[in-house]
């Protein structure tokens, strides 16, 4: 095996230093790892945007920030954390472990690969740079319509609207790029003998996530251009005057919305069955069902969208459709729970920091998945919209089903990555104060959400104020604690206790057949599957 | 674990055209936005000959690097760096660019589709007594029923829509048979008949001017004669955004036609390797397809 993993001493090997390697790399370890250190940075960024507004929510009355800033940080918050930190972590988990996964010696069109990642920067500057410009007077900040976009706001919005729409734009085209790699890499590069039935279930989230991005990214692409001849060439699309309807706007934004929670949330369920068989000692449960359920969720995914909207206006069999829909889906992603669970079943577990987060995760996610189905209702949503209990709930799916589950990968794959072990006390104590802290800051607000409180306000009653209190102070921690990953992963980088080639006993798989770190070209020939 | 190594999959050389080009798209974006700065924010008018100068940089940026990022791989492939395996990457990854495109032209199909059955008609469809439309019918094509919009008066005018039998039938005809010259040219490329394969692109590229030229008659016409315009409501919009879309691809199908026609001349494709014209054309019977829709839904129905 360990002939094969040198890497040949050819042209590509000597890649330039510096700065020129990461602008012009082709490599896909180079890559993954630029966009697994631009989402850490932006959800540092996107974080302390969320704490000036839980900081502004502590007590009731305006303290700190001026409504239309707290409004402006709501919808950058959503923008960032969404297509800037978790969307790129999981495409940089992909680049890098897809091609060791599966025994190919490079993503398939790497430098379209490039291109991806180097569009990702000028949306980040496009999103932030209206705040910038408006400390020079010019324009009044960024969007303040909520990460939504729905018009007729959006329409009187300032210059922060458009300057968000090219972002969304670009972040959409490298989106789209990003997924066109992944399906060529996953249906032309796989080693021989690999067939599709074989590959790991890190593939198959992906694969079908990348499905769903180009399905429905492009669809956003249309409705925000139509969001921008509405502002600026006279069009009609989203105004009664004309013909239009606001109300298509959120049909237009909601197919590509709800796909793009499980667009967020598939990859990580590809590598959380991989980390349960690693730390249970033995092989996944119901691979073929888990591979089926992922084809039904992401399937279903795409028909279900005016759940986002029930209290917009619809005609009751619409709503009875949207209703009936939304909860089938959690037919297969019980089945997909029940995988997992029964994937631990009387295995010999231990509790390392990715395994903690996993198991974390499962029972967070449980809660998010549901408390969604009690939105999922169409009489009780009626209650429960843009309410703090909405926040809650996508908390609980986004930020515990994907932050948490992207932060077991890394602590999962970070020792193969750079060849070192982190600190497990950090990792653990790590866990230990995310997992209190955010339930400390989401919990209250279930309950602050189910009393009426309505999201994006920066003033409330004085009856929200305990609750407010808590989950503010709470949100704190969280975000402090986050500093300890930082810290963990900065360390591990520069050194520590050397890592095997397996890292984890029970670790599976061909990227566990490499060297820790992997040599710079992996697999130049491909090994052959049995 | 054994391996097999009859395979050498080509990792190309790293190159900043990707970088750059990312730059130029940022420069066209911001030039943009501040270009149309005025309307919404009247103190921002100063921004606008600044962000027109920032387009023609960006565009200039943007068009300079995808000239040498093509170029490059024009190279690679004339000089063989990309066999079968390479290949099969280029045409998988073609056909899902192609399904995002698809999904592009779905959303503005998905709004014209809506307004026409739901919006229009329910605008249409308020109780006499109390609805704000008086003497609205509902009926297509519709410009709306007026009103203010954000503070200025919207009155649609009286719009004639487009027949579908007069110049869109012939444009039709054009990129029907455009797609039929293509293919003839590809056949000529399989029995290595250069002539066939060169005349057949020239033919195709004709056809594709041809079908511009006359849309833009036709754009000509609904704005000087007919009262067409794209702020004409919901009729206007769409059939202004989808055949416009349409038409910006057809504008790139076209120059993507001209640089392998151009390629062809220099002696380039051989009847084994040659993903360039077959990329070119599912591209160019991709925009025939989107046609026809446009033509069906758009001007006939």
């Amino acid at each position: 095996m360990s002939t094969t993993t040198v890497a040949h001493h050819d042209e590509h090997t000597d890649h330039p230093t510096g700065i020129m390697r990461w602008l012009t790399t082709t490599n896909h370890k180079d890559i993954g790892t630029m966009y697994l250190t631009f989402s850490l940075i932006m959800f540092l960024v996107g974080g302390s945007m969320i704490l000036g507004i839980r900081a502004e929510l502590f007590q009731p009355g305006l303290q700190l920030i001026k409504p239309d800033f707290f409004n402006q940080l709501i919808g950058v918050h959503a923008l960032i954390m969404i297509f800037a930190a978790l969307m790129p972590a999981a495409t940089g988990f992909a680049n890098w472990m897809l091609p060791l996964q599966i025994g190919a010696p490079d993503m398939a069109l790497p430098r379209l690969n490039n291109w991806g990642f180097w569009l990702l920067p000028p949306s980040a500057i496009l999103l932030t740079l209206p705040f910038t410009l408006a400390l020079f007077g010019i324009g009044d900040g960024a969007l303040a319509t909520g990460w939504t976009f729905y018009p007729p706001l959006s329409i009187q919005g300032g210059i922060g609207v458009d300057f968000a729409i090219f972002a969304v734009h670009l972040l959409g085209i490298s989106s789209v790029l990003g997924s066109i790699n992944i399906i060529v890499t996953l249906f032309n590069m796989r080693a021989p003998g690999m067939t599709l039935m074989k590959m790991p279930m890190f593939a198959w989230g992906w694969l079908i996530t990348a499905f769903l991005l180009i399905a429905t990214i492009p669809v956003l692409a249309g409705a925000v251009t139509m969001l921008l001849t509405d502002r600026h060439f006279g069009t009609h699309f989203f105004d009664a005057a004309g013909g239009g309807d606001p109300i298509m706007f959120q049909h237009l934004f909601w197919f590509f919305g709800h796909p793009e929670v499980y667009i967020l949330l598939l990859p990580v369920w590809g590598f959380i069955p991989q980390i349960l068989q690693t730390f249970s000692r033995k092989p996944m449960y119901g691979y073929k069902a888990q591979v089926y359920s992922l084809w039904a969720i992401g399937a279903m995914s795409v028909v279900v969208w005016a759940h986002h909207f029930f209290t917009a206006g619809m005609p009751v069999p619409a709503l009875l459709y949207f209703m009936y829909s939304t909860m089938a889906i959690s037919l297969p992603l019980a089945v997909l729970f029940f995988c997992w669970i029964k994937t631990m079943w009387r295995g010999s577990m231990s509790f390392e920091t990715p395994m903690l987060f996993t198991v974390g995760w499962i029972i967070l996610f449980g809660i998010g998945g549901l408390t969604g189905l009690v939105l999922a209702d169409v009489a009780a949503d009626a209650q429960y919209h843009n309410s703090y209990f909405v926040v809650a709930h996508f908390h609980y799916t986004l930020f515990a089903g994907g932050i948490m589950g992207i932060m077991a990968g890394v602590y999962y794959w970070l020792p193969k990555m750079t060849g070192h072990m982190y600190n497990e006390k950090l990792g653990q104590l790590h866990f230990w104060l995310t997992a209190i802290s955010f339930n400390l800051t989401f919990i209250p607000q279930f309950f602050l959400g189910l009393a009426g409180m309505p999201r994006r306000i920066p003033d409330y009653a004085l009856q929200f104020a305990e609750f407010n209190m808590i989950s503010s102070m709470a949100a704190f921690v969280l975000g402090l604690s986050q500093l300890i990953f930082v810290y963990n992963i900065i360390s591990t980088v520069k050194g520590g206790k050397k890592a095997t080639s397996q890292v984890w006993e029970g670790a599976e798989g061909l990227e566990w057949t490499l060297p820790s770190p992997p040599p710079y070209h992996s697999f130049t020939e491909q090994p052959i599957i049995k | 674990m054994t391996t097999h190594s009859n395979n050498h999959y080509y990792v190309p050389h790293g190159a900043l055209y990707p970088v750059v080009l990312s730059a130029g798209l940022l420069t066209l974006a911001s030039g943009f936005i501040f270009s149309v700065a005025t309307d919404k924010n009247k103190d921002l008018a100063y921004l606008q000959t600044p962000g027109k100068w920032m387009m023609y940089i960006g565009a200039a940026i943007i068009l300079l690097m995808t000239f040498k990022w093509l170029s490059a791989v024009v190279v690679e492939s004339i000089t063989g760096q990309y066999k079968k395996w390479e290949d099969k990457s280029f045409r998988i990854g073609m056909i899902v660019f192609i399904c995002s495109e698809v999904a592009f032209f779905a959303a503005f199909f998905g709004a014209l589709f809506y307004m026409r059955i739901i919006s229009v008609p329910d605008l249409a469809a308020f109780d006499p007594i109390f609805t704000p439309y008086k003497d609205f019918l509902g009926t297509w094509p519709s410009a709306g029923p007026g009103g203010t919009v954000l503070g200025t008066e919207y009155k649609p005018g009286t719009l004639t829509p487009m027949a579908a039998w007069g110049l869109p039938a012939i444009n039709t005809a054009l990129l029907l048979s455009s797609g039929a010259t293509i293919t003839w040219a590809h056949w000529g490329l399989l029995k290595d008949n250069r002539k066939q394969l060169i005349f057949g692109l020239f033919l195709t590229v004709a056809l594709g001017t041809a079908f511009l030229v006359c849309q833009a008659f036709e754009y000509h016409e609904a704005y000087t004669h007919m009262g067409l315009t794209l702020g004409s409501g919901a009729y206007g919009a769409t059939f202004f955004m989808l055949t416009g879309f349409h038409g910006f691809h057809v504008t790139l199908g076209t120059i993507m036609l001209i640089v392998i026609l151009l390629r062809s001349m220099q002696g380039h494709f051989s009847a084994k390797s040659h993903f360039g014209f077959e990329g070119v054309a599912w591209y160019w019977h991709f925009v025939d397809v989107v046609w026809l829709g446009l033509f069906i839904f758009v001007y006939w129905l």
